[in-house]
């Protein structure tokens, strides 16, 4: 089997998924609906052989709903396919991937501290960092850095 | 999937009577009932003033027992962040903060000082403030760094306390980021002439800032 080129995963994808992939050397972004969230993962991860489960996280881009990143690498070949889906603004809700990934687990979590995305199917999903009291989603940017929160400040 | 209910752990019930914690500080540090202890001693010395000559054994056991007092600060060993490196260095060999008197002890039940060396998280600080308690009076607090000064670079961050004060009473400020062991040990030098004037006095002297 050939090692994994960029431009082979952005073919591939647009074979066997539907969708148009960004290509840049070994670096291919991929724009996936909600609904195909767990899909493209599934494929990429077991028909590409990108297995390591790199990073997930979020980006907040207030009245058009937050964005879920997450990076899948094919470590051997150095390809990298970061996915991304967009969530409607009022309902941060997305599919998890710790079917897929254990290492999806506690990055969920985090991102469920940070953003407030809920992750459906998601095994333990609690505050992972802050204090289980901790009150709003401090890396939105709505988030009132100075709140005031009792008693400590 | 169940998200678990928050669980309040820390501050103790009554806290909200107060106005905030450094008030109820002031009313666990003053006691209305009487110091015993203080009252036996005070008690003898009064008896053997009374004598001729009296007066020179008590000054001279009072300037004894400040010494003895101030001579002992054992400091909890209790580090939060990269401050608390320059704190070992302050410990080890080559500052050697033991020949002050101080020795780094692991209990908080023998220590008469912390040094609060670092960064106190909003999560963080019920624990020092729980560390904080199990210390038996009088205690000493030393705050080392801008970031247990201020809050330091996070201060405008969401997740730190923007200054260790507004959780427990502090008597020396240190400031650097991190303060060198010099630093630490010329407040613990303040600090030492801080315990000897309470010990004369009965009055908290004012915390001593950047000289």
């Amino acid at each position: 089997m050939t090692a994994l080129t960029g431009a082979a995963a952005a073919s591939q994808i647009q074979e066997r998924l539907g969708l148009t992939a960004t290509v840049a050397g070994g670096e291919v972004g991929l724009t996936v609906p909600r609904e195909r969230w767990v899909e493209a993962a599934a494929f990429v991860k077991d028909t590409l052989g990108c297995r390591y489960f790199n990073w997930l996280t979020a980006v907040d881009y207030k009245d058009q709903g937050l964005e879920v990143l997450v990076r899948l690498d094919d470590v051997e070949a150095v390809v990298g396919i970061t996915l991304r889906t967009r969530l409607p603004p009022g309902a941060p809700r997305c599919p998890s991937l710790t079917g897929l990934f254990r290492g999806a687990n506690w990055m969920e979590r985090e991102c469920y501290d940070m953003f407030g995305v809920t992750f459906d199917g998601h095994p333990d999903l609690r505050r992972i960092l802050l204090g289980d009291d901790w009150e709003g989603y401090p890396l939105r940017k709505d988030y009132a850095v100075d709140t005031p929160h009792a008693p400590y400040r | 999937m169940e998200i678990k209910a928050p669980t309040p752990q820390i501050p103790p019930p009554g806290w909200t009577e107060f106005k905030d914690l450094q008030e109820m500080e002031k009313y666990r540090q003053t006691r209305p009932e009487g110091d015993q202890h203080s009252a036996l001693f005070e008690s003898v010395t009064e008896g053997i003033q009374h004598f001729p000559g009296g007066f020179l054994v008590t000054t001279v056991a009072d300037a004894f027992l400040n010494w003895a007092r101030k001579s002992s600060v054992w400091p909890v060993t209790f580090g939060l962040a990269c401050c608390a490196i320059e704190m070992m260095a302050t410990f080890a060999s080559r500052f050697d903060v033991e020949r002050l008197g101080m020795v780094p002890w692991a209990s908080p039940r023998h220590s008469d000082l912390m040094i609060v060396s670092g960064t106190v998280t909003i999560k963080m600080a019920p624990m020092l403030k729980r560390i904080y308690d199990q210390m038996p009076d009088p205690k000493w607090v030393v705050s080392m760094g801008s970031c247990a000064n201020s809050g330091g670079p996070f201060r405008h961050g969401y997740h730190v306390v923007k200054g260790v004060d507004r959780v427990v009473p502090v008597d020396v400020y240190v400031p650097g980021c991190p303060p060198t062991p010099d630093s630490l040990m010329y407040g613990l030098l303040k600090l030492q002439e801080q315990v000897a004037q309470f010990q004369k006095t009965g009055e908290r002297p004012a915390p001593a800032g950047p000289a």
